[in-house]
């Protein structure tokens, strides 16, 4: 026979205090477990969604990103006329040739600079990157001193307004746009025209060059045909796997913390279940003497007692969760150790995430509660029942 | 009564349960011991900026650090008055066999650098063997140490904005001054790469990344910092002049927002501790509220219950608190080499100490006050009557 449901309910409903004290615990850390797996999920989202799966970006050869790299004029032709480049209605390679410079703006609230990548762009680099859209104002002229900026430097940075003019390299520049590239790194740059930039910063070289392939399958060739010319000494990478690798050490440093921190916490929040049951099963030893009386089997009482338990931690899963939720208005700017440029990303909740929290809100309740239940399944019943 | 006798009361009201307070202690170590270490992460990341010297100006290009500045500067910047001498220093960026070996390279000017820089005690025999090879390095004691490298070894260094593999032959190991001194980075000859640089690439020689700029009178470096920027205004490279530490500071604000993270967890866990713990008195409160009753029957005032709860609450969370402490120092010393490559410095603060003993001492008394407060209130005749 089971016990019933509403009596494990009612257990944990008269203790509203240390019931209130244990699940907030369990919520925390449900809250901050499911908080770090959201930073690398909103990371991850950001670094793959910069790439597209049929473009391919081509760095100087030893170089790790595009601001260490360098290609020169003759090596960016030799990689536009491989076959595998795809070509517009007019015949035209799908090719950008882009120069990649950090300039250094000041956060809003803060006195010191950031570094923001600025990318010189052709025409076709809009067209290469489709998730990229203006969203106020309009796009640069090409041969003009103009720039766009990205959604999240137009929302975190000062002088970045339109109208506005920004200073480097002898020059000033005119914003004249916002787009937003659908939470890709892009938001977090400024663009402008490739030769206006690169003639500014006295750039005879561009940093990368950015392919379109004319098929997704056709990867291994065309980096086979740029491996093997001699004069190219490029390196083709695909773009997602290029952008992944970009933000490599700030996720592997995200989930590094957030194993680390997930599992004390965890430590804490199933000591405080322990103690909790422990407690419940201590004060309620004539009952449960009563309900073995009553024929309820050991085995019922045993489930009982893990069931409350399970419960504790469903709720402290729920509320941490719910506490998730409201993070993800929240986006934060920080230094990428790798680009050595401020990237911007959000916190993303995923299904897979909030299925996580719940098994783990779980798991701490159940691991929190067995002891204390066995206990209380294995009481001998005179003993209980004389124990009050 | 006498005080004796009080603490022994308390003492052993706080092994009564013996597997609750058992328990509420691992917890409180654990969280205690989370708090020391993430304190100490965010410490190890101002590492570099206690190191520096407020004596010492940095000078990079205005637009952003990967902009270098034409070596022809020093000359007019020895000319500024007050300053007393200039080196160069410029990031190399190289890997070691292989990534995860990260460590910082710098190319410098080795006739002067380390009289710049008191803080590295270099054998003079070894200074002047580095000074004569062309190829030479000299690399920190604590660098040496981890890869095992001894004078005479050739290192091999993969550049990556210096393209191609170079190697170099150690001439000097440097050891620290004090505490606050790193020594885990490398010091090789800039004319090397210079020279190299003219061979292959000559747009890119006669120029540097950085000047590092000795003054005669520390108090007077906003004016000469000043005073060097107004010297390359409007000029091809401008350039920002500011104090070294400023200059390590402003690598911590681009990460920002990860370091306040750090600190709101940190914190977190000491609320989620405080949680249990309040869980604990609270649930030994409610089962002792007969005994406080009758202590009370007995002529003990309010107060004296209520000095009770709390000595046993910080006496709890003392013991927990102190081996937490104690704790704390050999955890820092794995965590400090397994994360060598990305902390230089990894060390437990005394300020840390203190700040984990205040917060042992705040979770005790904040878990004391609602448990105290009832039962110093309770009426002996309610007390008396109380079912645990």
């Amino acid at each position: 026979m089971k016990v019933p449901f509403s009596y494990i309910f009612r257990n944990l409903w008269t203790r509203k205090l240390t019931t209130a004290l244990t699940a907030g615990g369990m919520a925390l850390v449900a809250f901050v477990f499911a908080a770090v797996l959201m930073l690398d999920a909103g990371l991850n989202r950001t670094m793959v969604g910069t790439g597209s799966a049929d473009n391919v970006v081509f760095i100087r050869k030893g170089a790790e990103t595009e601001i260490q790299s360098g290609v020169t004029r003759d090596q960016a032709a030799l990689v536009e006329s491989q076959p595998q480049v795809a070509r517009g209605e007019d015949g035209k390679a799908m090719v950008s040739k882009e120069s990649l410079v950090l300039i250094s703006l000041t956060k809003t609230g803060q006195d010191k600079g950031s570094n923001i990548v600025t990318r010189g762009v052709s025409p076709m680099g809009f067209v290469l990157r489709p998730q990229v859209k203006i969203v106020e104002g309009r796009t640069f002229r090409p041969g003009s001193a103009e720039i766009v900026v990205g959604k999240s430097i137009h929302d975190e940075f000062d002088g970045v307004a339109i109208g506005q003019k920004l200073r480097f390299a002898q020059n000033e520049w005119l914003v004249v746009g916002t787009f937003d590239a659908g939470k890709s790194a892009f938001d977090s740059e400024v663009w402008g025209d490739v030769e206006q930039l690169m003639q500014a910063f006295r750039r005879t070289n561009f940093s990368s060059v950015i392919v379109k392939m004319s098929s997704v399958d056709n990867f291994e060739a065309l980096a086979k045909g740029v491996a093997d010319d001699i004069r190219i000494a490029l390196e083709g990478k695909r773009e997602r796997l290029f952008y992944e690798d970009q933000s490599r050490a700030l996720s592997t440093f995200i989930s590094f913390l957030g194993v680390f921190l997930s599992v004390i916490f965890s430590v804490g929040a199933m000591i405080g279940a322990a103690i909790t049951m422990y407690s419940s099963v201590a004060m309620r030893t004539a009952e449960i003497g009563t309900l073995r009386a009553l024929g309820f089997r050991q085995p019922s009482i045993l489930v009982a007692f893990l069931t409350e338990a399970l419960l504790l931690g469903l709720v402290g899963g729920l509320a941490g969760l719910l506490c998730a939720v409201f993070l993800q208005t929240i986006t934060i700017s920080t230094m990428n150790f790798q680009s050595f440029s401020q990237l911007a990303f959000s916190f993303l909740l995923t299904f897979k995430i909030v299925v996580q929290t719940l098994v783990f809100s779980l798991v701490m309740g159940f691991v929190g509660g067995f002891l204390p239940a066995v206990k209380a399944a294995r009481m001998k019943i005179v003993d209980s029942l004389r124990a009050a | 009564m006498p005080d004796v006798y009080y603490l022994k009361l308390i003492f052993k009201n706080v092994f009564r349960a013996k597997l609750r307070s058992s328990l509420t202690i691992v917890g409180l170590v654990i969280a205690i011991v989370a708090f020391g270490l993430l304190q100490t992460v965010v410490d190890a990341w101002f590492a570099g900026s206690n190191a520096a010297s407020a004596s010492r100006l940095v000078t990079r290009n205005a637009i952003s650090l990967v902009f270098p500045m034409p070596i022809y500067y020093r000359e007019r910047m020895r000319a500024v008055n007050g300053v007393k001498s200039v080196t160069l220093l410029n990031w190399f960026g190289g890997v070691y066999k292989e990534p995860r070996n990260f460590f910082p390279q710098f190319a410098i000017d080795h006739e002067n650098f380390f009289d710049l820089y008191p803080e590295f005690i270099v054998p003079p025999d070894q200074l002047i063997a580095f000074k004569r090879d062309r190829q030479g390095a000299a690399v920190g004691r604590k660098l040496a140490d981890e890869f095992g490298w001894k004078i005479g070894d050739t290192i091999p260094i993969r550049g990556t904005i210096f393209s191609g593999t170079w190697t170099f032959t150690l001439r000097a190991i440097f050891d620290a001054k004090d505490d606050t001194t790193i020594t885990r980075q490398m010091y090789f000859h800039w004319d090397y790469i210079n020279e190299w640089l003219k061979q292959k690439y000559p747009r890119r020689m006669e120029q540097i990344g950085t000047f590092v700029i000795e003054v005669d009178d520390p108090s007077r470096t906003a004016d000469i910092a000043k005073a060097i920027d107004a010297e390359f205004k409007n000029s091809l490279a401008e350039t920002l002049t500011e104090t070294e530490k400023s200059f390590q500071l402003g690598f911590i604000s681009q990460m920002e927002q990860i370091i306040i993270t750090i600190r709101i967890v940190s914190f977190v866990v000491i609320f989620i501790i405080m949680a249990v713990v309040a869980n604990t008195m609270a649930m030994t409160a409610r089962e002792r509220l007969t005994e406080y009753a009758t202590l009370k029957a007995l002529g003990f005032g309010p107060g004296f219950v209520a000095a009770l709860i709390f000595g046993e609450a910080l006496m709890l969370s003392l013991i927990g608190g102190g081996l937490g402490i104690l704790l704390t120092f050999p955890l820092a010393k794995v965590v400090g080499v397994i994360a060598s490559a990305v902390f230089a410095v990894f060390k437990v603060s005394q300020a840390t100490v203190l700040m984990q003993l205040a917060c042992a001492v705040v979770v005790g008394v904040a878990a004391a006050l609602v448990p105290s407060w009832r039962s110093a209130r309770v009426k002996i005749v309610d007390g008396l009557r109380h079912v645990g």
